[in-house]
């Protein structure tokens, strides 16, 4: 967060910044590793599926859906590392503490219980709907589930790319424990993006068809009053609000967003129904 | 007196010439019969290309095929094998004769040939046309099986065979089980040397099967019978099979296993292909798995596994971590996956494989306790997290989901639902 400056040319406020462009663009990149990960990886873990063998001659073999996964894997790998880059610039160049606790922190905190408790309580009528401040519980959720499966799944995807050379650190049957993590955790990740996250984020009634939000990094203001009352309370309180006012994006990134989302929604919950469909004629 | 002597002189000598003659056909007949007909009698009226029976089937014999055949050529008469007009009947004779009787000559081949299948078809009644002697040898154009020309030279065998074993119509009428085994043949590794580079040395139908007394591979006189075929490929595959015997597959097989692999159970009868083709090495895999059913399961857990069972044969199989026809138990010194030869064996592939990269398990089973605590144990604990989270993410989604639908009817009700605000909707 930069020192406050107050805007210089009053706007129409009908939207509020919430994400920066590079945290946008590291989203991009983080979507098409993700689904060319998901696409390359899947068939082997149903090596037994004919759509699996399918879809590796589509590729070109399983050799190339080889090549194309470790190259989306030191996409994915790049893009964990600018993101952890831009954590410890903050928190070290920056001194800005409060992305390890206080609202604009990920650091799951005791709020997020009583959100979850709250959100669940609204679901089935027993309560109002609770004020939600920068990063709900479920977002953190998402997070922290990506987080720890590029930990897990980078890591152990390292050890199978190079085995010859982790044997010098490694005992061998690490590597029986990597390969099942490493499919495993695929399963979690692939399976958690492709529903729970595209539905919290995009298909809910509420933002039915999607949530532009990640594209033009912005909120309508409708929004921010509707879904996020204590971070608009705070910011109101503090005086910064104003300083995250903003005009709507420029149409295109409207366009943009709907087409790349669409396209990333479409072979995602594909994904899953070819995932589905092999659990269910097993 | 004179006169009398002269006659019966004259009478000897006409009558040694005449046994002479009869001398020099391969049967003598019976003396004092009537004399048989002459192959140029029986030509009179079979030589003409339009004879036929009273049903009009023709009775039409080439005279020149038969003179170009082995028998035609050696000066065998008609009768030699239409033995029932050879005591000379009225001609015309009746429309139905015996058929030829080629044991007269050939009753070693007709006795192998009655203890096989064929003849055995044929008896029992089951298959009236299964091949007799005419159907694989030709009738009177009959060439010896040197002859590239005869039917049953090594490069025309299988057009014989595959005139019943190569036809779908006469396969399905006769029952016959094993199917249309031409055809598999014919794009076999042996079908085609045979067949498109010529090679005499590649097997054909009969060097498997024997000719005359070719036996159902369930009869243990075959030469397809389960414990003789590593003998019957051995004829040629020598070395293979001495690498065969001593392995445990070999051994087994020897102390009579009725389950053990012989050369078929992995490389098939008729298909056989070309060992380092991609296909064969990928499906043998399954072929292993039909016994070693726990083997392929958790090989198939393994990136080995997954990428073979897409179809692709760059990785490890089976044979290429345990050998293939000298196969021995992994207690065995000598097997590739002993303790002591399995670093070597990874090296294989992974070049710069250590001690400790050969403490993978290749066969990890991560529901086995005993043999892959720690894999256990992180399986057990990925089985929970994954149920745990789309557990918990299901009720939470699908009760946000009745929930949001609710809002929004309600949103409607109050004539908002116009007013769609909450969308970014530009």
């Amino acid at each position: 967060m930069s020192a406050s400056t107050p805007a210089a040319t009053p706007v129409a406020t009908t939207h509020y910044r919430r994400f920066e462009r590079t945290d946008r663009l590291l989203h991009g990149f983080l979507m098409f590793s993700f689904l060319g990960l998901a696409f390359t990886g899947m068939p082997l873990l149903f090596s037994h599926e004919r759509w699996a063998a399918g879809l590796a001659r589509l590729f070109g073999g399983f050799a190339a859906a080889g090549i194309i996964h470790r190259f989306c894997a030191i996409v994915m790998i790049t893009v964990f590392v600018i993101h952890l880059s831009r954590i410890c610039q903050r928190l070290f160049v920056g001194k800005d503490l409060g992305i390890l606790w206080g609202p604009a922190s990920m650091v799951p905190q005791p709020r997020d219980f009583f959100e979850l408790i709250g959100h669940m309580r609204w679901f089935v009528g027993l309560g109002p709907q609770p004020r939600f401040e920068h990063f709900t519980y479920w977002e953190k959720f998402d997070y922290w589930a990506v987080f720890w499966g590029m930990g897990i799944i980078g890591g152990s995807g390292l050890v199978l790319w190079f085995p010859e050379w982790f044997a010098y650190l490694l005992p061998g049957w690490l590597f029986n424990i990597a390969m099942l993590v490493h499919g495993e955790e695929a399963l979690l990740a692939v399976g958690f993006i492709f529903t729970i996250h595209f539905f919290n984020g995009h298909l809910r009634p509420e933002k039915f068809p999607m949530d532009s939000v990640i594209f033009t990094g912005r909120v309508t203001a409708h929004e921010m009053i509707e879904e996020r009352q204590d971070e608009l309370e705070r910011l109101t309180k503090l005086g910064r609000i104003d300083e995250l006012a903003s005009a709507s994006a420029p149409q295109w990134v409207y366009t943009l967003g709907r087409s790349v989302g669409a396209v990333a929604v479409t072979f995602g919950l594909a994904m899953v129904g070819l995932i589905l469909f092999a659990l269910l004629t097993k | 007196m004179t006169r009398v002597l002269l006659r019966l002189l004259i009478g000897l000598v006409v009558l040694t010439g005449a046994e002479a003659v009869a001398m020099a056909r391969p049967q003598s007949k019976a003396p004092g019969s009537v004399k048989p007909p002459a192959n140029d009698d029986c030509l009179a009226c079979h030589g003409d290309a339009g004879a036929v029976r009273a049903n009009g089937t023709s009775v039409a014999v080439k005279a020149p095929e038969f003179a170009a055949s082995i028998h035609g050529a050696g000066g065998v008469a008609c009768v030699d094998c239409h033995t029932d007009l050879a005591t000379g009947a009225e001609f015309p004779h009746p429309d139905k004769l015996k058929p030829a009787q080629c044991a007269a000559c050939h009753d070693k081949a007709v006795a192998a040939y009655e203890t096989g299948v064929h003849a055995q078809a044929r008896r029992s009644g089951k298959n009236l046309t299964a091949a007799a002697c005419v159907d694989c040898h030709g009738t009177h154009d009959i060439k010896p099986s040197a002859d590239p020309e005869s039917l049953t030279h090594h490069s025309k065998l299988l057009d014989t065979c595959g005139r019943c074993h190569g036809d779908e119509e006469i396969i399905k009428r006769g029952k016959i089980q094993i199917g249309n085994v031409v055809d598999l043949f014919r794009d076999s590794i042996h079908g085609r040397a045979l067949t498109r580079s010529g090679l005499t040395v590649a097997p054909t139908c009969s060097d498997c099967h024997g000719n005359h007394d070719i036996r159902r591979k369930t009869d243990a006189a075959s030469r397809v019978y389960r414990r003789t075929i590593p003998l019957t490929c051995g004829k040629c595959h020598e070395g293979i099979a001495r690498e065969y015997w001593t392995s445990i597959h070999g051994a087994q097989v020897q102390k009579g296993s009725p389950l053990a692999p012989v050369c078929s159970s992995c490389h098939t009868a008729h298909e056989i292909r070309r060992a380092d083709m991609e296909g064969w090495k990928v499906t043998v895999i399954k072929e292993c798995g039909t016994c070693h059913e726990e083997s392929i399961k958790t090989y198939r857990d393994t990136f080995h596994g997954q990428v073979t069972a897409l179809g692709y044969s760059r990785v490890a199989s089976c044979a290429d971590c345990h050998g293939s026809h000298s196969i021995v138990p992994k207690s065995d010194p000598r097997s590739r996956v002993s303790d002591a030869n399995r670093l070597q064996t990874c090296k294989k592939c992974h070049s710069g494989a250590t001690a400790s990269f050969a403490q993978y398990d290749p066969h990890g089973d991560p529901s086995n306790r005993a043999r892959n605590p720690l894999l256990f144990y992180t399986s057990e604990f990925m089985k929970m997290l994954l149920i745990g989270v789309f557990a918990f993410f299901g009720i939470h989604t699908g009760l946000w989901f009745g929930r949001g639908l609710q809002m929004k009817a309600a949103a409607r009700l109050r004539g908002s639902g116009k007013d769609d605000s909450t969308e970014d909707g530009r």
